[in-house]
């Protein structure tokens, strides 16, 4: 009960902010639109909607970093935390009561990102089914990101970290925008050393139903998800303390 | 009974002594102001007895609740208004009570029921429906306190409730202040001299953590020698003729 409250609470505050909605599901939707107004012109195999829809889709969970980042820490700057801290709400409630309403909206997202591809001639398959809830682990990682920067970060911060900084690494590490293997190099070796572009591979490979393709990459995500999640409790878990 | 005891209660951060061992008693229903210049130690004294800051010693009870070993109890009988104005901006009025119900676990009955008498004791009706991030200062405020009323406290802990208010705001919130004195022990933390002599029935005044002195306004008046409170807290806390 008080971990439901908590999580309407959170969606509310995400759902109702205009910003959230325009960078969160229009900016995705512009791009995908855009690339592909580009591939129509200019034909390039990384821009067919196949290959873009799952790229852009894993690209737009970047935005639930921001958000959850973002809440947790103007809540911390508020002192909105430090309220519901002297009430009976436990550690569990409030980590959860974070992450948990940040996990429809991410898949509203994907499934607003692959209805858009659809329109733009992406075949209907049960594959795209699949390919929203592979989804989840990279948006898990992405919102665990969020929590964990909440954490640490002032609002200020956040906005430079979240909202430029790892959109920024997703969107060149991922190999959405450009082929990595023409970069290469050490460039290619940062790339595979980090979750993004596995993210994308995954998801292109459940879209084409090539379900064997899924390894190594499922690993790669489950790694950092892991990683992320155990980050963002004990950092949050600190700043109660230190509240 | 007393509501608040503290024994030899202390919180230290390296080299800093935030709150010096304090022995004090407040009694039951009493309005107890604590006074003090930036850095005083209020709002670490508050903090800690609102289980946000864990003592480096001593303990303190409310209503026999411990601080240190019976956390979840002493949350059963506090309410809190921070500094800060702490309100969901992006949630309406209403919303913001009910987060402070559901947080509490009321049962919907029960949250309708607090939400209805609260609206009415703080004169929300009108504004239930607006995002809290859009009304003025005071009306946040006002919320501010309404939703650390929820949970039915015994203790309320108001934290510079008036703090960057104009007068006729302040004078409504000393208001709400009064009809709640006598019905629950209230520690208000304030930089307003004027805020301490209308409504407490004590004040305790602080410096570096160190409670200088205690006593009524006329108390600390006569201690001072001045017929003026503000007069009076200067000297005590510069030192002069005490």
């Amino acid at each position: 009960m008080r971990l439901w409250t908590f999580s309407v609470r959170t969606a509310r505050e995400i759902l109702r902010d205009p910003l959230n909605l325009c960078f969160g599901l229009g900016f995705p939707l512009v791009l995908i639109v855009l690339l592909s107004a580009i591939q129509a012109n200019i034909p390039v195999s990384l821009f067919e909607i196949q290959n873009l829809a799952p790229g852009i889709t894993v690209f737009g969970l970047a935005f639930m970093s921001l958000f959850a980042a973002t809440l947790a820490a103007k809540d911390r700057e508020s002192a909105l935390l430090q309220r519901l801290y002297t009430t009976p709400l436990t550690p569990s409630d409030f980590i959860f009561g974070y992450c948990l309403p940040l996990i429809p909206i991410a898949v509203g997202q994907g499934v607003i990102c692959y209805a858009a591809a659809i329109a733009l001639g992406l075949p209907v398959t049960v594959h795209i089914v699949y390919a929203v809830l592979f989804l989840l682990p990279a948006a898990l990682s992405f919102i665990a990101l969020g929590l964990l920067f909440g954490s640490i970060l002032s609002v200020k911060q956040v906005g430079g970290v979240c909202g430029a900084l790892l959109t920024n690494l997703t969107a060149w590490l991922s190999g959405v925008w450009f082929d990595l293997d023409l970069v290469g190099g050490t460039f290619r070796k940062i790339a595979d050393a980090l979750p993004f572009v596995h993210a994308v591979e995954l998801e292109r490979a459940v879209l084409r139903g090539s379900y064997g393709d899924i390894f190594p990459h499922l690993y790669w995500v489950l790694g950092y998800l892991s990683a992320a999640m155990i980050f963002a409790v004990l950092l949050f878990l600190r700043q109660m303390k230190r509240q | 009974m007393d509501a608040i005891k503290t024994s030899g209660l202390s919180k230290r951060y390296k080299d800093l002594t935030a709150v010096a061992p304090l022995d004090l008693t407040v009694r039951q229903g009493e309005l107890f102001s604590l006074l003090g210049v930036n850095g005083a130690g209020k709002t670490t004294l508050i903090k800690m007895l609102s289980c946000l800051t864990r003592p480096t010693a001593g303990d303190a009870e409310l209503l026999g609740h411990s601080i240190v070993s019976d956390a979840a109890g002493v949350k059963q009988v506090i309410g809190v208004s921070p500094q800060e104005t702490a309100v969901a901006p992006n949630l309406t009025v209403k919303e913001n009570l009910e987060l402070m119900c559901g947080a509490h676990g009321f049962s919907h009955q029960k949250r309708s029921d607090k939400i209805a008498e609260l609206s009415q004791q703080f004169a929300l009706m009108p504004i239930l429906k607006k995002k809290a991030g859009k009304l003025s200062g005071g009306w946040q405020r006002r919320l501010s306190i309404a939703m650390a009323l929820i949970s039915e406290p015994q203790v309320l802990f108001l934290d510079e409730p008036t703090l960057g208010l104009d007068v006729l705001a302040r004078s409504d919130l000393w208001d709400v202040i009064r009809s709640l004195k006598g019905k629950i022990t209230i520690i208000l933390t304030t930089h307003y001299m004027e805020e301490a002599e209308a409504l407490s029935d004590r004040v305790g005044i602080m410096k570096s953590g160190t409670l200088l002195a205690l006593g009524t306004v006329a108390e600390l008046k006569a201690r001072a020698g001045t017929d003026n409170f503000e007069q009076a807290f200067v000297t005590i806390v510069k030192g002069v003729g005490t």
